[in-house]
């Protein structure tokens, strides 16, 4: 082995020593992206289960009383309260009993039989997201109700809406893959700059610096570890993604590895940039909250990137974790492969690219010294 | 064998209009333990860090083992040590995982590591402690930690930037003891310092304040060059008893020194009487007064406070 290779092998040797002696540093590596994913996997949960319904039923026959019952019975919907006035409805909504109210007009049997029923139902819009979803759910219950007891109501328009590649609409589906990206990000961000502004605070880059080892070697050194660490926690999220919340892997490993190491270098470089700017650790973390807490914003984790304003999704484009959580979502729910995915493959592939170019302009002069 | 470790020649740093420092020009030979003596500021860190092969001199250049620290400073780095004033150690390894790692970085070979590690236990002390963290180790032991490592190697010219400061009396007496078995084991050691009583245990000195070369000399001759002995005297109002000598004819300098001002007298046996006669004109009570040798001190004094 060279001079090089041999002084980059001990400085890594170092690295790991360091990283895993320091129980935070254990605890942030290994246990912090589970924490995360259970988070995402349990608490984030935009599915309705158990919504608080109010029922008004004013036809009162035994039609009106099976649709209650399978409202009941869907397990979408908690009934609460059952009145016999229209008003109960706003008053509970008001008051944040209900989410959801149903009212079954008087004549609804008769209306039913032929083919023409109606049911009002109010959903509590301030959570636009519950509301969205619930009256999804409850258009559906209706039509199914409809279609079992009037055999004709299906041959007049039957509307049918099939969700493709998450059949049950369960956001756990599409979140936890996600936070494999957000979790990766993070870990080769934050272990770059930590790594190399500590060597910074405690005076030992000058000692480095004075040694044969060159800077090239340092970064070398600094960065080998931290893509390590973040395969690794890619192949734990995955593991943990995949066994314990059943979300499907369609897709092959294959792809997903190449689009993680792009990723992962453009965090690093992304690292190596912010620790060439800050003096502290302090000040590296307050940046890299500076550049990640938009990155995910903007990068369709949380909201759809459709509905932002559109200057705003042009600046997605630009966005690392945007096109990488497009990834990670295409290879498990719909099982795609690199050929169809060399749109972000490219996009991630050129902002590593410029992230490292920057870092090798920067870093020289923060760590060199002259 | 080239007799000098060290030579400097028109060597300078500017840091954008900031001239650090300008115009060195010395020498260190071959196992000399060689001063860099001045104020806070005079460039002293600046100078080593160049020497070290670390920071590239805007003018001038500098060998050291025969290397140019311009053209060449990885072969600089390799033959030296370095010790920055505020050595950084790994604090969350052992005092053998820091050594040892320093051995890999200059890759000394495994055969040769037990028996330097040995005596770099043996001669720092820190053998007891080698598997303590080296977050755990008092303030004087961590910085012979830092000395240790930067001897791993084994290097022919080591260089102390302050190596002292901040460190309590007895470690700092231990490290110099340290210091002096390098020098008498054929390492040339170069060392920065603010304390003169420091300076005064080296072979030689250069004296440099606010970034320009004073003089270089034995601690010795530079004393002896101030010529004769110097008459303290105390009195008391020294701001106004400063300002009356100074223009006395006879006096050649004055320089002020705690309570009690340094004179250099043309003629002492003549010029003593003159003193004590313009303080008696002037109202200026003389509190007492006696003949001293000339110390760095009174040298460093009259360097700078005379200086345009």
């Amino acid at each position: 082995m060279s001079g090089a290779g041999l002084r980059i092998r001990s400085m890594v040797r170092k690295e790991f020593r360091q990283l895993l002696r320091d129980p935070r540093t254990r605890m942030m590596i290994f246990v912090a992206p589970l924490i995360q994913l259970v988070m995402f996997g349990y608490a984030v949960n935009t599915d309705i289960r158990n919504t608080a319904t109010v029922v008004v039923d004013l036809d009162r026959t035994a039609e009106s009383r099976a649709l209650v019952d399978a409202f009941g019975a869907s397990g979408y919907f908690e009934i609460v309260q059952r009145s016999l006035r229209s008003s109960d409805i706003a008053r509970a909504l008001d008051r944040g009993d209900a989410v959801v109210g149903i009212e079954i007009p008087h004549g609804f049997s008769r209306d039913l039989a032929l083919g023409k029923a109606a049911v009002q139902i109010v959903v509590d819009g301030s959570n636009s997201s519950i509301a969205t979803v619930a009256q999804g759910y409850a258009a559906r219950i209706v039509q199914r109700f409809a279609a079992e007891r009037v055999p004709h109501w299906a041959a007049g328009v039957d509307l049918r809406t099939r969700a493709w590649y998450n059949p049950n609409l369960e956001s756990r589906v599409y979140n936890v893959p996600a936070v494999i990206g957000v979790l990766v990000l993070m870990m080769s961000l934050l272990l770059t700059a930590l790594a190399v502004v500590r060597e910074r605070e405690l005076g030992t880059l000058d000692q480095l610096m004075v040694s044969p080892l060159s800077p090239a070697e340092f970064v070398a050194a600094k960065t080998l570890p931290v893509a390590f660490i973040g395969l690794v926690d890619l192949f734990l999220i995955t593991a943990v993604a995949v066994f314990w919340f059943d979300i499907p892997m369609r897709g092959s490993l294959l792809a997903l590895l190449p689009a993680a190491l792009l990723y992962i270098l453009a965090g690093l470089s992304f690292g190596l940039l912010i620790s060439s700017v800050s003096k502290t650790q302090q000040e590296a973390f307050m940046a890299m909250f500076l550049f990640l807490l938009p990155a995910i914003i903007l990068s369709g984790f949380f909201y759809p990137i459709r509905s932002m304003p559109l200057p705003f999704q042009w600046l997605t484009v630009l966005n690392p974790v945007r096109h990488f959580l497009e990834i990670v979502r295409a290879v498990f729910l719909k099982g795609e492969g690199i050929g169809g995915l060399w749109v972000q493959y490219l996009a991630i592939g050129l902002f590593a690219l410029v992230a490292i170019r920057a870092a090798i302009w920067r870093l020289p002069r923060t760590i060199g010294g002259s | 064998m080239n007799p000098f470790a060290v030579e400097v020649s028109n060597l300078g740093r500017r840091f954008g209009p900031v001239v650090a420092v300008e115009n060195l020009n010395f020498s260190v030979e071959r196992g000399e333990l060689f001063g860099i003596v001045g104020p806070d500021g005079a460039g002293k860190t600046t100078t080593l860090r160049m020497l070290a092969g670390v920071l590239r001199p805007t003018a001038g250049d500098a060998r050291v083992c025969g290397a140019s620290v311009v053209r060449d400073p990885e072969e600089v780095k390799r033959r030296i040590g370095y010790v920055s004033q505020r050595f950084g150690l790994y604090q969350d390894l052992t005092v053998r995982e820091n050594l040892d790692f320093y051995a890999d970085l200059y890759r000394v070979p495994r055969e040769l590591r037990v028996s330097r590690m040995e005596r770099l236990y043996r001669f720092s002390g820190l053998g007891e402690f080698q598997d303590r963290l080296a977050g755990n180790l008092s303030g004087g032991m961590k910085q012979k930690l830092g000395l240790c490592c930067a001897l791993i190697h084994e290097p022919e010219v080591l260089f102390l930037d302050e190596p002292t400061f901040g460190v309590d009396p007895i470690s700092r007496r231990d490290l110099w003891i340290l210091v002096h078995e390098m020098v008498a084991r054929g390492v040339t050691v170069v060392v920065s310092t603010a304390y003169l009583d420091e300076a005064e245990r080296c072979d030689r000195i250069a004296v440099l304040d606010r970034g320009a070369l004073l003089a270089v000399d034995s601690p010795a001759r530079l004393q002896a060059s101030l010529g004769g002995k110097i008459w303290s005297v105390r009195a008391d109002d020294l701001p106004r008893a400063q300002a009356v000598l100074r223009s006395l004819p006879g006096v050649r300098r004055v320089t002020r020194f705690g309570d009690a001002l340094h004179l250099t007298l043309t003629d002492p046996q003549r010029d003593q009487r003159r003193v004590i006669d313009a303080l008696g004109r002037e109202g200026i009570a003389l509190l007492g007064a006696e003949e001293v040798e000339p110390s760095l001190e009174d040298v460093f004094m009259e360097m700078t406070q005379n200086r345009p």
